[in-house]
């Protein structure tokens, strides 16, 4: 016999300002099956907890409903109350009387209605409930990170120190992805090198490391605990066993006119490289595009200067298999290139900022090689165009950002902070030059960052203008820039000899292909989405598969570095088990019944049906049939709606219990 | 600033449709940067706009500058918001002149147009040589600018060495039908 | 080839150079130009400035004639038209109760069907290689700046035409008939347009930078698509340079003058002989 429980939370205000929740309770009391019903003010609360385990005690309950807030909030405090108590988490079901009712009606009767329709739902349901233990599935300590940005390198070293193997995959020839570039850093002005390479070091030397470079993930199988990853490891033409890194081939190579992905085009490069000196793994990679060896045959010199003989012209991509319990995706971010065809229309770029038309409009990124001790120039600052020293630089911020008509609307977060620094790096270099920064709103949230900003305008002497630029044009070697100063209400035009757009952030290319190998979801930009906002920042809606850093929002570098840590957190407390333990509200096939049409296995979002024989004990076939993988099987139920011979089902939402929803309302 | 109350329902709906465009500006000020007579203007467009989101109607549609502006189009296309600029100007232009609180100067414009205007009313297509007449004459009425008057004026024989002037304009033939146009349009 | 013609006003008044050159232009081209019957004026800058309804209602008027005689296109050269006409589409076609108020306005029905074009892209239609093939001398000796003004390509977002920071539509044109078009940064300033009878200094002021710049880089001549920007730079030329006390002699085409001229035209024919500069 049912002996339900029904507890109505207020949730402060939030449901009882527009749901008359005793009245609801008298209701509710009445329903069949139902023994007692009571309402608290905070059901999640600690007495609110207690309340409840007083009443399963008392009442000997054998299921249970909390009408209050969506089951994504509190579902499992509440089934883990009931857990305590001695009774099966899944007879615990709840009624989405906040998201679903308070917060959407404000007609006091309609909603305490409404809410006593969901109620009775719930109790119709937690009726025909079974009691469920959780599916049980082992687990492989390894984890792969992917991206050896700073994100990436913190996550990887932070898993490896705690004493579990790591993956690092990263498709450069090198890691240290962008901060490896940067000259110094907000807001301290310490060389970004310098902190960096000595983490960089340890990721090539941890033992328990082990890192692909100039390689990318091709697939992604299996499920949280037992991945099974596919890298495509691409030629490199250079055995890195061999090659002891010392530079004869790149002195020798003959093609040095490719400009450098690392300098961002601001220097060149040969076609053997090593895309900075400092690069992890020191060895290098021939360019096929640029090697004249394997474009056309002729050449070869590298490999007569190469003692070592590492130089192989007949290298192929190879595929290696890892098997990984955990992920860590950091594959960061780029700076949108305003410049060259967009994807789509509503990008149309900025022309009017004539990037890519005149030398000597750069992006920040292209500056920051400019300015810094190991980039093409040597740390001297000399414009593009001419080698000359600018005297004007004007820096232009939310390039492409905040920028609804044909850009991105969000704030790219980081770059009124390296403006800032950008101005005092230019005058620590430049001193008789003149900053400019045309600026919206200088966003400098952060310990010391709004110091920082003032410092660059009260003692480095920038000159800061509230306005947007709508035109840049060259003249006698000048750009002028036409901007303005929205606080004296005036245009301002300035002559500049160098011009530095601060572009929007957006994420790595090609991360949508990775997000949909991983089942991660992305919004509209292509940013990586965790599961939720505030109280589940690294995880996200696939299990197993954790973000960090700039691949899930535009992020600086200490904050992608709490958040790496953030990530290994999670994946240590994942490995600190034995096993993983998986809900088990998943799909199930009645194989008798099963009349191996195959609907579902093409259906299936996430790849969990596979066909399999059944055979009798000589092996002879029986009968075809679909089944679910509970390892794979998320529950979402896709199968059982296609399924034409209604062989599907779901545990926790059978059809029972789904008609007797349906029924209990009429 | 004038007074509010003598807005007539004209005056609300022009100025509820300014406020409606002006809605989504941020003030960046990417109009007033771009604005090929910015320099010139007493209040930049980006303020204009910030007026007409304060309700200040009244105070943007005094400013001269919605008589320098060009039409160009210039900050509408640059907008990082989308906001139709060159639409406000237009609709700030039109409740001053409902409001006649256009300057002599400016009102020479207002003059040209409305000029402008009432020979399209009358003929369905432009009279240039009467245009020109009209508005010599009534811009010399409102600032007596004699300078002003015999402008172009070493123009017009040149003009006719190279057959560019029709004494005799054009007219349409279904004048009526314009005529009902502009009496809808005015209502 | 027959295409609907809307001449607008200026090209029947005082910028008849323009139409005789589009004319004898597009005739040379095997274009037959049928005027749109009875057509009235598209309100040009003053109807916008002070009747945004007028600014509606006088171009969809020409519209709804076009549509009710069957034209598909519709060319309008002159850019304050085209752009009028365009921008009334839109707005008809964007907002349905308005399109009822306007047909009921204007006296005819009404859907936004008629497509309009501007005279680069009358060019465009005919094909580069069949004005290739027409060509009968070369361009070479021009190396003209191609100005585009405002109303050829702002706003991007009704016009949709070329890129409008940086359009090449008319020195693609040219360089293929043998012109050796200059890059320079004035291509899409605004000349002053209407405001020449009633804002004299700002459109000299704003005309004078545009001479100078495609000065400044190498342009012997301008080419325009509009008949106001003809009037700001060509007729007031003269005052221009009076103006700042600097002798320009900047010779300003009409696009349909050039290609007119590869045709193997006569400038006379074109009606270059009526400009100020070419002709003082
Ligand atoms: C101009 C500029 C100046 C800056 N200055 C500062 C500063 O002074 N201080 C500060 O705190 N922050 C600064 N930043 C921000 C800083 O660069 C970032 O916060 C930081 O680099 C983010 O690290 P990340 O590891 O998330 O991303 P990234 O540095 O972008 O690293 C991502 C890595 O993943 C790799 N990758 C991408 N996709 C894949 C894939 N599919 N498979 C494998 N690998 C992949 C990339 O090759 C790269 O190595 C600046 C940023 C800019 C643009
Ligand atoms: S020459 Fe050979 S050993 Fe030396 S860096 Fe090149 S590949 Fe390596
Ligand atoms: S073979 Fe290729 S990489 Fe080697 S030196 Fe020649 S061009 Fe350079
Ligand atoms: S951080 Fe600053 S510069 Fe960057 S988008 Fe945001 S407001 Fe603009
Ligand atoms: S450009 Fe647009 S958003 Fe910026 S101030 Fe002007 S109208 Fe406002
Ligand atoms: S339309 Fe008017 S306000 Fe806008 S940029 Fe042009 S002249 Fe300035």
């Amino acid at each position: 016999m049912a002996r339900i429980g029904v507890f109505i939370c207020w949730c402060g205000e939030n449901i009882s300002r527009h749901v008359d929740v005793e009245k609801l309770a008298e209701q509710c009391a009445h329903l069949p099956g139902v023994r007692c019903c009571l309402t608290y003010k905070y059901m999640c609360s600690e007495p609110g907890q207690n309340l409840i385990r007083e009443k399963i005690r008392e009442e000997r309950l054998n299921g249970m409903v909390v009408a209050s807030c969506s089951p994504h909030m509190h579902l499992k405090t509440f089934r883990k109350a009931a857990e305590a108590e001695g009774l099966n988490p899944y007879l615990v079901e709840m009624a989405n009387i906040r998201e679903h009712c308070s917060w959407v009606h404000h007609d006091v009767k309609a909603a305490t209605a409404k809410a006593a329709d969901l109620i009775r739902m719930a109790v119709a349901k937690v009726r025909r409930n079974h009691a469920l233990s959780p599916i049980r599935v082992p687990l492989t300590k390894r984890a792969l990170v992917i991206g050896g940005g700073v994100a990436g390198i913190q996550a990887a070293l932070d898993i490896a120190d705690a004493g579990h193997e790591v993956v690092l995959v990263e498709r450069e020839p090198s890691i240290g992805g962008k901060m490896a570039g940067l000259s110094e850093t907000f807001p301290t002005l310490d060389c970004s090198q310098c902190i960096l390479t000595p983490r960089m070091v340890e990721v090539g030397q941890h033992p328990n490391i082990r890192l692909y470079t100039y390689s990318d993930v091709e697939a992604v199988e299996g499920y949280v605990g037992n991945f099974s990853v596919t890298i495509r490891k691409r030629a490199r033409y250079v055995d890195i066993s061999k090659c002891t890194g010392c530079g004869a081939c790149w002195n020798a190579c003959p093609n040095k006119k490719t400009p450098s992905e690392f300098d961002f085009g601001m220097g060149k490069r040969s076609a053997i490289y090593v895309p900075f000196p400092q690069a992890v793994p020191a060895r290098p990679v021939i360019d096929a595009n640029a090697c004249t060896m394997l474009t056309k045959g002729k050449c070869g010199l590298c490999a007569k200067k190469c003692a070592a003989g590492a130089i192989n012209f007949k290298d192929q991509d190879e595929l290696i298999t890892e098997k990984v319990g955990a992920i860590v995706v950091a594959t960061g971010y780029k700076l949108w290139d305003i410049g060259k065809e967009q994807e789509n229309a509503k990008l149309a770029g900025y022309g009017e900022y004539g990037y890519g038309t005149y030398k000597d409009v750069i992006n920040s990124l292209q500056f920051e090689r400019l300015v810094s001790a190991s980039g093409p120039t040597g740390g001297e600052l000399r414009r593009p165009s001419d080698g000359a020293v600018p005297k004007t630089v004007v820096f232009i911020s939310c390039v492409g950002s905040r920028d609804n008509a044909k850009g991105m609307s969000y704030c790219s977060k980081i770059c009124c902070m390296y403006n800032a620094k950008h101005t005092m790096l230019y005058k620590h270099k430049v001193h008789d030059g003149q900053a400019h920064v045309f600026y919206m709103d200088i966003r400098a949230g952060g310990k010391n960052y709004d110091e920082f900003v003032r410092r660059a305008i009260e003692q480095d002497g920038a000159q800061y203008h509230r306005g947007r630029v709508s035109k840049i044009t060259e003249e006698n070697g000048k750009l002028i820039v036409r901007g303005v100063d929205t606080l004296a209400g005036e245009p301002v035009t300035i002559e500049a000899d160098l011009v530095v757009l601060a572009t929007a952030m957006r994420p790595a290319d090609g991360v949508e292909t990775l997000a949909q190998k991983l089942n991660v979801g992305y919004d509209e930009y292509g940013f990586l989405s965790e599961s939720h906002p505030k109280l589940r920042p690294v995880e996200t809606n696939a299990a197993g598969v954790f973000v960090c850093g700039a691949c899930q929002g535009p992020k600086d570098i200490p904050e992608s570095v709490a958040q790496a840590s953030a990530a290994a957190g999670k994946v240590q407390v994942m490995f600190s088990r034995e096993e993983i333990t998986r809900e088990p509200e998943i799909a199930s096939i009645d194989e008798r019944m099963c009349a191996a049409c195959f609907t579902c296995v093409r259906a299936c979002p996430y790849n969990a049906i596979e066909r399999a024989e059944i055979r009798d004990r000589a092996g002879r076939l029986i009968k075809r049939t679909a089944r679910v993988n509970p390892g794979l099987c998320m529950g979402c139920g896709t199968c059982v709606a296609v399924c034409p011979s209604k062989s599907a089902e779901l545990e926790g939402f059978t059809e029972q219990q789904v008609y007797a929803m349906v029924e209990s309302l009429g | 600033m004038s007074n509010e109350s003598t807005n007539t329902p004209k005056h609300d709906a022009i100025e509820q449709m300014a406020r409606e465009l002006a809605r989504d500006c941020y003030q960046c000020g990417k109009c007033s940067a771009g604005c090929p007579v910015g320099e010139r203007m007493d209040v930049v467009p980006n303020r204009l706009i910030r007026l007409i989101q304060l309700g200040h109607m009244a105070k943007a549609a005094a400013a001269g500058a919605i008589w320098e502006c060009v039409s160009c189009q210039t900050c509408t296309a640059r907008c990082p918001q989308n906001v139709d600029c060159a639409a406000i100007m237009d609709a700030l232009r039109e409740f001053s002149v409902l409001r006649g609180t256009a300057s002599p100067e400016q009102n020479r414009t207002v003059i040209f147009q409305r000029a402008f205007l009432d020979n399209i009313r009358r003929y369905g297509r432009l009279n240039e040589v009467e245009l020109i007449g009209r508005f010599k004459t009534k811009a010399f009425l409102n600032d007596l600018s004699i300078p002003m008057l015999f402008k172009d004026a070493l123009l017009g024989p040149q003009m006719i060495r190279r057959g560019k002037f029709h004494l005799r304009g054009e007219k349409v033939r279904d004048r009526d039908v314009v005529t009902r146009i502009f009496e809808k349009c005015n209502q | 080839m027959n295409i609907g013609y809307y001449p607008g006003c200026a090209l029947h008044g005082s910028s008849n150079d323009y139409e005789q050159s589009v004319r004898a232009c597009l005739g040379a081209l095997g274009v037959n130009l049928c005027e749109l019957d009875d057509w009235i004026c598209c309100g040009a800058t003053a109807a916008h400035s002070l009747n945004h309804k007028l600014a509606v209602a006088l171009p969809a008027r020409s519209l709804a004639i076009a549509e009710r005689d069957g034209y598909d296109d519709l060319l309008a050269p002159c850019p304050m038209c085209s752009a009028q006409l365009i921008k009334a589409r839109t707005a008809l076609a964007r907002d349905r109760a308005l399109r009822e108020e306007i047909a009921a306005t204007v006296e005819l029905p009404l859907e936004g069907r008629t497509e309009v074009l501007n005279l680069i892209q009358i060019f465009q239609r005919i094909g580069l290689e069949r004005l290739k093939s027409r060509a009968t001398r070369s361009l070479n000796e021009f190396k003209p700046a191609c100005y585009y003004g405002c109303l050829l390509v702002r706003p991007p977002q009704a016009l949709r035409f070329d890129d409008c920071e940086h359009p090449t539509s008319m020195e693609t044109l040219l360089s293929e008939l043998g012109a050796a078009p200059v890059e320079w940064n004035f291509k899409t300033e605004c000349c002053g347009a209407g405001l020449t009878m009633c804002n004299e200094r700002t459109v000299l002021d704003l005309s004078h930078k545009i001479i100078s710049n495609a000065a400044a880089h190498g342009a012997n001549c301008i080419v325009v698509a509009c008949p106001m920007c003809h009037v700001n730079l060509d007729m007031k030329q003269a005052d221009i340079e009076r103006h700042y006390g600097i002798r320009h002699a900047m010779k300003v085409y009409y696009l349909s003058d050039l290609v007119g001229m590869a045709l193997g035209l006569h400038e006379n024919e074109l009606g270059v002989n009526r400009h100020f500069v070419s002709t003082p």
